[in-house]
């Protein structure tokens, strides 16, 4: 219900914002896609990964290159946005959950920055870090214009509410639940006799996949395609958002995404040193608020939220 | 377009009931004032700076040259009678940013125009945007982008020339005067191949040959390992790199070779905010660098220029006067000062009263043609292609003589063209 609310009134946002709101709600939803796929795998199943910008990157260049370079149109450039990121987030989750804790940060890490080194490596084709702008007319799907403003803030809507509900569906579910215990007592889960290690695995995709999926909208909606985000920078801000709106929590994501991106934009209003109030803002968040600002919400107002 | 206006003017007040109270209501004093924007309210510019990030010895320059030619607008009586104010933003030299940033411009500033991203990602991760947002954009990047035909009909380039024309000038002096077997060290990724992509035909055009073309990754810090893979019978090393590591690079450069190395032809853009007199540095002696404006004065600059260095607070080796440690990014940041003046000189062409004057504004700059060197202009006469968005104009080449910056040669237009690439005119608005 408070789902559905929310989904009901970013709806009826997109009437009732000033553009650049507007505007900025658009890109937030996207973003917070990005951060419940993360979610998925840290908030729920426990596992840290540093390396999500790869999946972000897999997706965004999948479809991109696919744009640009083989004249693919909007549909097909985001299945294979979607299709390159469920491929390397399978290869990845194969080699990285043979290892766990600190070990798996560093693994994905490593893979996040072999990603990006891939990205920049192959600079003829990608643009490295300059990157490039998918033209218009590669952005019109079933007759949409989907960088007009209206449209890119339904599809960013679509998106998000697809996302949303899907994490919902799944922590609900009994493969949710699994993921739940393994998070809390991986060694119990196993001696109830379930396959952790295929639970941890189909986590990683389905998480890796949801990023991917996010990053071929990003690019589509927003017409660029760049080296900058698969870098390391791109991994640490979904767990930041993550952190921020409350790890484990569905609507975490979307809180943390918002707040972190306002955070940002109005104290740079006010000086330089944005960076710092973000940092501060942060401390001050986890001291007094370990659990994220919904995780402190389930924990005085309301024990059930999922 | 009004009547749109008016409908979101209505639902905004619903807004402010129900959603977002707070948001809408801090933006809404800007609204409100610019729509009552009269003759007599200020010109807003909106200025994308790289403040933090690997562009911000740049930014930090690019904003005192900004400053300085914005206070020397607003003396002259302002742009069409009316004050300039410049909003600025910081990118952090980042394209997502960047783009977050010009939609700030464009639906919460409410500038008129906006000016001065100088990193290409940042550029071509924002232009996207500006172009569907319908806000003019002129950049000050340096980029074969522009004229490529990669960007859009609201993404200009009027105040610094791009690197193909800088590249295909310099190879006739490469050639002739310092030796025809070139090997090139380039950054790996965009920038650095349009150093590669423009010079390797420019060099075998005059009669020459580039024996290695070696690509360092933008994220290297060290370079050593790289200069064995330079011929051995390399009469010139060509050598461009960008970013925080460009002194590591020079130094390793000089400790490899020794002083015994090939003649050295380097863009300035290696040395841009570090002191050409730096320890370490002492092996540049001899060799020569391209520069966009000269950084040290030479015997011959104009009254024009002596006047723009002294008013962007710069002495006579192209360090700040209030701290002569603290060098500036000479050679491109007359790019912003150039910049600004096209703007005010296209605004009053085009009678430019508001936003819906963008398009005029636009077609007013596309029919620039010759500007003539001036206080406007305190680089040197530039010629405007309108087609290609880009401007072109003299290429200085310098020569290292007892640390300072010595002029040996200074290049024409005409050494600079090439054919077009794109028509932008072509582009409806």
């Amino acid at each position: 219900m408070l789902h559905l609310g929310l989904i009901a009134a970013l709806l009826a946002a997109h009437f009732l914002l000033p553009a650049y709101h507007h505007g900025n709600l658009a890109r937030v939803m996207v973003l917070a896609s990005y951060a419940l796929a993360y979610n998925l795998l840290f908030g729920y199943t426990g596992l840290l990964s540093l390396g999500h910008a790869l999946f972000f990157a897999a997706g965004l260049y999948g479809m991109g290159m696919g744009v640009q370079h083989l004249g693919l149109g909007a549909g097909a450039g985001l299945m294979l946005g979607i299709a390159s990121g469920a491929v390397v987030s399978a290869l990845v989750a194969a080699l990285a959950l043979r290892t766990s804790g600190v070990a798996f940060m560093i693994v994905t890490l490593m893979f996040a920055q072999a990603g990006f080194l891939t990205i920049l490596h192959f600079g003829e084709w990608t643009r490295g870090d300059e990157g490039f702008v998918l033209a218009q007319a590669g952005r019109v799907l079933w007759g949409m214009d989907l960088s007009a403003p209206g449209t890119r803030y339904l599809a960013a809507l679509v998106l998000f509410s697809i996302c949303l509900l899907l994490s919902l569906a799944l922590v609900r579910a009994p493969f949710g639940r699994v993921l739940v215990a393994i998070r809390e007592n991986e060694e119990r889960v196993r001696m109830l006799g379930y396959d952790t290690q295929a639970h941890r695995f189909a986590a990683m995709v389905a998480s890796g996949t949801m990023a991917a999926v996010a990053g071929a909208v990003y690019g589509m909606l927003f017409g660029y395609v760049g080296a900058t985000f698969a870098s390391v920078q791109y991994s640490i801000l979904p767990l930041l958002w993550v952190l921020l709106g409350g790890a484990g929590t569905v609507l975490g994501p979307f809180i943390g995404t918002l707040f972190m991106f306002y955070l940002i934009d109005l104290s740079s209003g006010l000086t330089t040193a944005y960076m710092l109030i973000a940092g501060v803002a942060l401390v001050g968040l986890t001291l007094f608020a370990p659990q994220g600002i919904m995780g402190e919400v389930r924990r005085r107002f309301w024990r059930g939220l999922p | 377009m009004t009547i749109k206006t008016d409908l979101t003017a209505i639902s905004r007040r619903g807004a402010l009931g129900t959603l977002a109270a707070g948001a809408a209501a801090a933006s809404l004093p800007l609204w409100a004032r610019y729509a009552h924007a009269q003759s007599a309210a200020p010109i807003r510019l909106g200025f994308q700076v790289h403040r933090t990030g690997i562009g911000a010895a740049y930014g930090r320059w690019y904003g005192r040259t900004v400053e300085a030619a914005v206070n020397l607008i607003n003396e002259g009586g302002g742009i069409n009678g009316r004050p300039v104010e410049i909003v600025a933003e910081d990118d952090g030299t980042d394209p997502k940013r960047g783009a977050e940033v010009v939609e700030k411009f464009a639906n919460q500033h409410r500038v008129d125009v906006v000016f001065g991203p100088l990193f290409s990602h940042v550029v071509i991760g924002s232009a996207p945007r500006a172009g569907e947002l319908k806000l003019p954009y002129f950049v000050v990047s340096e980029g074969h982008h522009v004229a490529s035909g990669m960007l859009n009909r609201y993404t200009l380039q009027p105040g610094i020339t791009d690197v193909k024309s800088q590249v295909i000038s310099m190879a006739p002096f490469i050639t002739e005067t310092l030796g025809k077997k070139v090997t090139m060290i380039f950054p790996d990724y965009g920038f650095g191949y349009d150093h590669r992509d423009n010079l390797v035909p420019a060099i075998e055009a005059n009669g020459g040959t580039v024996l290695e073309k070696i690509a360092i990754p933008p994220t290297e810090t060290s370079f050593t390992k790289y200069f064995p893979r330079i011929p051995r019978d390399t009469e010139v090393l060509y050598h461009v790199m960008v970013g925080p590591a460009v002194l590591t690079f020079v130094k390793e450069l000089g400790e490899f070779f020794g002083g015994q190395g090939p003649a050295l032809f380097g863009f300035i853009d290696s040395l841009e905010a570090v002191a050409i007199d730096s320890p370490g540095l002492e092996f540049l002696e001899g060799s020569h660098f391209w520069e966009g404006m000269c950084r040290h004065a030479q015997p011959d600059q104009s009254e024009h220029e002596a006047f723009y260095r002294a008013a962007v607070g710069v002495n006579d080796r192209g360090a700040s006067m209030a701290d002569p440690r603290d060098v500036s990014t000479y050679g491109h940041m007359f790019g912003c000062w150039e910049t600004l003046h096209v703007i005010k000189a296209g605004m009053e062409a085009a009678g430019y009263a508001g936003p819906q004057h963008r398009a005029a504004l636009i077609e007013a700059v596309e029919a620039m043609e010759d500007m003539p060197e001036g206080l406007a202009h305190p680089q040197g006469a530039k010629r405007f292609n309108g087609r290609t968005h880009q401007v072109f104009g003299h290429q200085n080449i310098s020569r290292v003589e007892g640390g300072r910056l010595i002029r040996v040669h200074r290049t024409s237009i005409e050494d600079t063209l090439y054919p077009d690439e794109v028509d932008y005119t072509q582009q409806p608005f």
